[in-house]
């Protein structure tokens, strides 16, 4: 599959464009819980997570993953990308406003594939880290 | 305490059918209105068939049952948070296949945490083949267990 990035183009330190989700709701967890299988009920039963002392509920980090590898894919191409990890800090919120990005850290050749290695972070509205993680993305 | 006597336990494997009605739900609930995910035409003259999202094998959740798990020994679920998650790909992964899942226990190891005293941490590796036998994918997910009930931050 035809790879988007030109590899020798891309300067370490390039970064993503932004995608940035203004205010996630609840009904996002929903969707994402009833599309993925994870029916944890802490991110949809709000009876549930004040027994348990939160106040509200809150995303699944892989809601939030999830937004992360569109902002991956829309700039390295669906099909390119060969590696894909996320740690998972500060919770996310309903109304809280995302963006994902992220930026080149390495450009390496292997088994004669040129991939392009860097780092990814998703932030909330105040600047908290709410994920940090890294990818690996096949280039031409 | 670390109970590594789990480490390298397998569960039993799993079919996991790539199939687009599930694939155009996971794309919308990531936000994703790419054509590649809706139009199969688009799809096979691009890629050769219509692909799945990055975080797609997070629904093989649909696919394994009990035996599935390799087990989580002396783990409690209550004070469980999902820490770390990777995807490594080797081949692609297109609607129409069906994959081969088998889960195994990677790695367990303690740490000494800020807000929930000691924790441990339990590394489960999922390896994906496809109908070709190929492997495709692997997916490790970091579970960590609290040393008490996690606050709200």
């Amino acid at each position: 599959m035809a790879a988007k990035l030109k590899f020798e183009a891309l300067k370490i330190g390039d970064e993503l464009p932004k995608f940035v989700v203004e205010g996630v709701t609840r009904p996002d967890f929903v969707r994402y819980a009833g599309a993925s299988g994870d029916f944890v009920p802490l991110h949809y039963d709000q009876a549930f997570v004040e027994a348990a002392g939160i106040p509200t509920v809150f995303a699944q980090g892989m809601f939030t993953a999830g937004l992360l590898s569109k902002a991956l894919t829309d700039w390295a191409g669906i099909g390119n990308v060969r590696q894909f990890k996320v740690r998972f800090s500060t919770r996310v919120w309903p109304g809280d406003t995302v963006t994902c990005t992220g930026k080149v850290t390495n450009k390496v050749e292997k088994n004669g594939e040129k991939l392009v290695e860097g780092d990814l972070i998703v932030l909330n509205q105040k600047g908290e880290t709410a994920i940090k993680g890294s990818f690996r993305a096949a280039a031409a | 305490m670390a109970d590594k006597s789990i480490v390298g336990r397998a569960g039993k494997p799993f079919k996991m059918p790539i199939e687009w009605s599930k694939v155009r739900e996971f794309a919308r609930a990531i936000k994703d209105p790419d054509l590649l995910y809706f139009d199969p035409e688009k799809a096979k003259k691009e890629l050769g068939g219509v692909p799945v999202p990055v975080t797609f094998l997070q629904t093989s959740a649909f696919w394994t049952d009990a035996d599935s798990g390799p087990g989580m020994g002396s783990f409690d679920l209550r004070r469980i948070l999902h820490g770390e998650q990777e995807f490594e790909f080797f081949k692609p992964i297109f609607v129409g296949d069906t994959l081969t899942g088998v889960t195994k226990v990677a790695d367990v190891y303690e740490k000494e945490g800020g807000r929930g005293g000691k924790m441990t941490f339990l590394v489960t590796e999922t390896e994906y083949t496809n109908q070709k036998g190929e492997k495709v994918a692997v997916s490790r997910s970091t579970l960590v267990e609290t040393g008490q009930a996690v606050k709200a931050n």
